[in-house]
């Protein structure tokens, strides 16, 4: 399993990229894709939306089931990665390159890890 | 197996039509795709169903213990009452006077069910279960209104109910309100009596429950959520264990629906169509959609009422499958219905009982007409998982149990025998579940591979879903 | 009684003993006696086969099967091919549950894919899926796959739908606390001029009916670019043995088509079980409800059919799915598309050419003896009459002669349906009997 360093995490599963131009990339980490298992669509938001920090914003499909996607922040949406839902296998493939929106605008933030608080993090999650 | 498609041949077809007797009009706008239906001879048609049908799995074809669907036979008397012209050549929309025979099966199929549901009255509009959720949450949000107490937007659903049951309040407008279950998988009181309000429009309830055990606080439950002012909805798919023996209405519920396919014997013909009739007392009588049938001296007619919250189908529902489970009903009768009841949770406590040394049960107590077994164990030994143990049984010729259901076990199997099915096949069935287990535990890697004596194998369901090819777009034609 | 119990006293007294019981009342112990019935159920008692076979026998005794019919209103008497029952008839097809199982459920789900294949060259739609309930379901599904999350979604549905499908869009819209604005009609077709006024920027769609409540044939194409002009989705609910011959949705520019299956092989039925078929384009496929077959290719690489996009369903997303529906009325769709193999597209085509003429036809005659026709433009397979002669008159004359006449729609008012099932010796010997009413 990769726990990039650049990056910060939510208990939820979701890494954000923090940009020099203070906008920010959010997608899924590679224990959340491991978990779901191989995602089948991806339900986006469009650009403009106001997505608040601890809120479903997206939600991803596995063939017999649907998760939610939760927003690490309060912000806008300036960029949706629109080619995902149709190549949704990237998440699974690729997790930390298939970011699924960029926003902008961030006025507040959940709780959030770093690499090695999120990796420890993981290890306490029960797998069923 | 080839599409029709790929069998058309041009210039081949089934001479059905004589020759127009009249002048031909030309209508002046045309369709400028061209038509491009399948071209066949009758005895090409003919033997592509067939060959169709051989690779289908129906109740007739063996075991088909589905969990929560009541797979019973399906008895070929109410096929013949419903396939006669006096039924099937009727048009909706005919006099009253020409459809007594008609109103008759309704009203009397009504007389029935009310009887077994302890409900004052009940519209066939339902052309399912799901439809006759629906609808018997549409009576409770038109029964608050029409009391001005709007206020009452929320339906409690325990965590263990069926997807359908908050599905269909939100489509009803309701806000859902999840509460958890109990260990032993029934309601928490607790829970229940947090959640209940003023805002509370209702509860929704299978009883026995989704995992096939009979709440024994039914009566408070109801108490709890009518003295807060809501009402009790009850799920009938699982009516087919206590009809004849104990009645919704008893417990305290107001609404009800059920499954004609299931509980009383029509067939579900692939998927559809069922009937989901919906009951209800007295004080929710004049919201219901359509009309009722009421009968004078020997006439029947309709009698509509000014405050019925509409329609949800066309013209009275699926009638023919109700002429079906009409004829069932005639023949159990008083005491054939409890009897079935009866033999449904017998066969399903003698399968739960012979297997328990085996495969470990989600419940111990007395299972009603359905038991769940859990197959957590065996994935965490083996990683042989409850879809391979389905899978498994493919190859054996018979339906598996429910998969996946209910939620709130892990790896769940949910087996459904019905009454239908003699001992002498359950314990045939049993050894081959035996058998299977103990394959599990010795060549799990084999289980993964199973089937491998079905028509086709274990299909490719990610790729089907991330490139939907839902139709065909070959040449051919 | 009758009973489909297998098993023996003796056997079931076996098995409760293997079980640990020793009597049938200790499997319901856990039932509070408060609750459970005492004196049992008060219901006469079963019945043999032979009596129960005689009972439903004096009941389907007691309706009128009419000889010739010349009513529709959302009910359509057609030929129904000999080759529809006897496959529709096999045990497999009908004691079968979905197949969720698709190992040993090739046949149906191969079917169902045939029958969507089928609904979307009809329609020329780009997917359709496995049918719900019926057609009015169909159109009130419709309008709930147009909602969206940034209108207030009302729903405009124009005046010449059929009446019980406006009835069931209202109570759906009931459910969903949407409002419905209706549309209203001139000379029988829906008044462009009010659409373009009513479309205001929280419409979500727009539903009309092809051919009409009243038969006639609506100006889909522009009524299609007023609703797309003004931001909203196009529904079309139209006649799948009209479809044949008339502008496809596809070209009349729908996002949504849908309609009533039973034309096509389903008996009358007193009116069920039918079918409703549901088609979108390619960019609402996700919004679609209901089941859908999918190709894809099973463990050795054949191919093979599932289920597919399950996680749009209710049994996966719960409160949040679009719509609750589990089922379809599978056997209904397989009906239609064995009955559409058997027409075939030159027999289909054929089945329209004679509904509209023989429509046409009773039309002249009917106008010849004294029952106008209401409205001016063109029509399918039904027209309504506009007469001083009293419909209640008129359709008793045709009733004493077992002609189940049109439905009158007002006491001068008749809706009048003509399908390939009547022959020209019928529809003259009916313009007969109205005439010697207008003479009486």
């Amino acid at each position: 399993m990769n726990f990039p360093e650049e990056l910060w995490y939510t208990k939820s599963h979701e890494w954000i990229r923090m940009q020099e131009d203070g906008s920010a990339q959010i997608g899924l980490t590679d224990y959340a894709q491991h978990e779901l298992g191989d995602l089948v669509f991806v339900n986006l938001p469009a650009v403009g939306d106001v997505l608040a920090a601890g809120e479903t914003f997206a939600d991803v499909e596995s063939v017999k089931a649907v998760s939610d996607v939760f927003s690490p922040v309060t912000a806008r949406v300036a960029a949706v990665h629109e080619e995902l839902a149709d190549t949704p296998a990237d998440i699974n493939n690729a997790p930390y390159e298939a970011w699924l929106v960029r926003v902008e605008n961030i006025t507040a933030h959940e709780e959030l890890l770093n690499a090695a608080d999120y990796e420890a993090y993981t290890k306490t999650c029960t797998v069923e | 197996m080839k599409l029709l498609f790929e069998e058309s041949v041009r210039g081949h077809h089934c001479d059905v039509l004589p020759v127009c007797d009249v002048p031909l009009y030309a209508l002046p706008e045309k369709r400028a795709l061209p038509l491009r239906l399948p071209e066949l001879s009758e005895n090409e048609i003919s033997r592509h169903y067939t060959a169709l049908a051989q690779q289908t799995h129906g109740v007739n074809d063996g075991f088909y213990p589905l969990g929560s669907c009541t797979m019973k036979y399906n008895p070929k008397i109410n096929e013949e009452a419903a396939a006669q012209r006096g039924f099937t050549a009727l048009h909706p929309l005919q006099p009253e006077d020409s459809l007594q025979g008609a109103l008759q099966v309704l009203h009397l199929a009504g007389r029935y069910l009310c009887e077994i549901t302890g409900m004052a009255a009940m519209t066939f509009q339902p052309a399912a279960g799901a439809h006759g959720e629906f609808t018997g949450l549409l009576l409770i949000k038109a029964y608050h209104r029409a009391r001005q107490d709007g206020k009452r937007t929320k339906i409690i659903v325990p965590d263990a109910a069926h997807g359908t049951n908050p599905a269909s309040a939100a489509m009803a407008g309701f806000t859902v309100v999840n509460i958890p279950s109990g260990a032993d998988g029934c309601v928490d009181i607790a829970a229940l009596q947090a959640a209940v309000g003023e805002d509370t429009a209702g509860l929704m309830l299978t009883n026995p429950n989704t995992v096939g055990l009979f709440d024994k606080n039914i009566l408070t439950i109801t108490r709890i959520v009518h003295e807060a002012g809501g009402l009790c909805y009850y799920d009938g798919a699982n009516l087919n264990a206590v009809m004849g023996i104990v009645r919704p209405g008893d417990m305290g519920f107001d609404v009800v629906h059920l499954n004609l396919h299931k509980s009383f014997s029509t067939p579900h013909g692939g998927g559809g169509p069922g009937s989901g009739p919906v009951g209800c007392k007295a004080a929710l009588t004049p919201f219901l959609p359509g009309g009722q049938v009421v009968e004078t001296d020997g006439r029947y007619a309709w009698k509509g009422s000014v405050q019925s919250l509409g329609r949800v189908k066309m013209f009275y529902g699926n009638f023919l499958v109700v002429v079906k489970a009409l004829a069932y009903l005639l023949t159990l009768g008083r005491e054939g219905i409890p009897e079935a009841a009866a033999n449904a949770v017998l066969n399903a406590n003698y399968m739960k009982q012979q297997l328990a040394d085996v495969y470990p049960m989600a419940f111990s107590a007395t299972c009603m007409h359905e038991f769940v077994m859990s197959l957590a164990l065996l994935k965490k030994d083996t990683g042989v998982t409850a879809l391979d143990i389905a899978k498994a049984m493919l190859d054996y010729g018979m339906h598996p149990p429910t998969m996946y259901f209910p939620l709130i076990v892990h790896e769940a199997l949910m087996v459904e025998p019905t009454e239908t099915e003699s001992k002498a096949e359950l314990d045939r069935v049993i050894a081959v579940y035996r058998e299977i287990y103990a394959k599990a535990l010795v060549d799990p890697a084999a289980l993964r591979t199973m089937p491998l004596h079905t028509p086709v194998r274990r299909p490719d369901e990610v790729g089907a879903a991330r490139q939907p090819v839902l139709r065909y777009a070959g040449g051919g034609l | 009684m009758g009973s489909y119990v297998a098993n023996t006293t003796a056997e079931q007294q076996s098995m409760l003993s293997a079980a640990g019981f020793s009597r049938m009342e200790d499997l319901f112990a856990d039932i509070p006696e408060a609750v459970k019935l005492k004196d049992g159920l008060a219901l006469p008692d079963g019945k043999s086969e032979l009596e129960v076979g005689r009972l439903l026998e004096a009941m389907a005794a007691k309706n009128t099967v009419y000889r010739t019919i010349l009513r529709g209103a959302g009910a359509y008497y057609h030929y129904i091919p000999a080759i529809v029952k006897s496959v529709t008839g096999k045990e497999e097809f009908m004691t079968a549950y979905t197949p969720y199982q698709a190992e040993i459920s090739q046949g149906l789900l191969q079917a169902i894919f045939e029958f969507q294949t089928m609904i979307c060259e009809l329609t020329g739609m780009d997917v359709a899926n496995a049918s719900v309930y019926d057609g009015a379901t169909a159109a009130a599904e419709a309008a709930a796959m147009c909602r969206s999350r940034k209108k207030k979604n009302v729903v405009c549905v124009s005046e010449t739908v059929h009446p019980q499908i406006l009835e069931v869009i209202r109570t759906y819209c009931f459910g969903s606390d949407s409002e419905v604005i209706l549309i209203p009609e001139q000379n029988g077709v829906t008044d462009a001029a009010a659409l373009q006024q009513h479309l205001t920027a929280e419409a979500s769609c727009f539903i009309v009916q092809q051919p009409n409540y009243y038969g006639n044939l609506e100006p889909a194409a522009a009524l299609g670019q007023i609703t797309h002009a003004a931001g909203a989705k196009y529904v079309m609910s139209i006649n799948p043995i009209a479809a044949a011959l008339l502008p496809t949705p596809a070209e009349c520019g729908a996002d949504v088509a849908v309609g009533d299956g039973q034309p096509l092989g389903l008996p009358l039925g007193m009116g069920g079980p039918y079918l409703g078929f549901m088609t979108a384009t390619k960019a609402m496929m996700r919004q679609l409800p209901g089941r859908l077959v999918g190709e894809t290719k099973d463990a050795d690489g054949r191919r093979a059919y599932v289920l597919t996009l399950q996680a749009r369903e209710q049994h996966i997303r719960r409160e949040k799915a679009s719509s609750n529906i589990c089922s379809n009325q599978e056997w209904c769709a397989l009906t239609a598309a064995v009955y559409l193999a058997a027409m075939g597209p030159n027999g289909l085509q054929e089945t329209a050419r004679q509904c509209t003429a023989k429509a046409h036809y009773l039309q002249q005659a009917l106008a010849g003896v004294g029952l106008e026709r209401k409205y001016s433009g063109e029509f399918f397979h039904e027209f309504v009459t506009h007469s001083a002669l009293p419909a209640a008159d008129v359709l008793q004359a045709l009733e004493e002669k077992g002609i189940l006449g049109g439905l009158p729609l007002s006491p001068q008012d008749i809706l009048w349906c003509v399908t390939e099932m009547n022959t020209k010796a019928e529809l003259d010997e009916t313009a007969r009997l109205v005439g010697e009413v207008g003479r009486r």
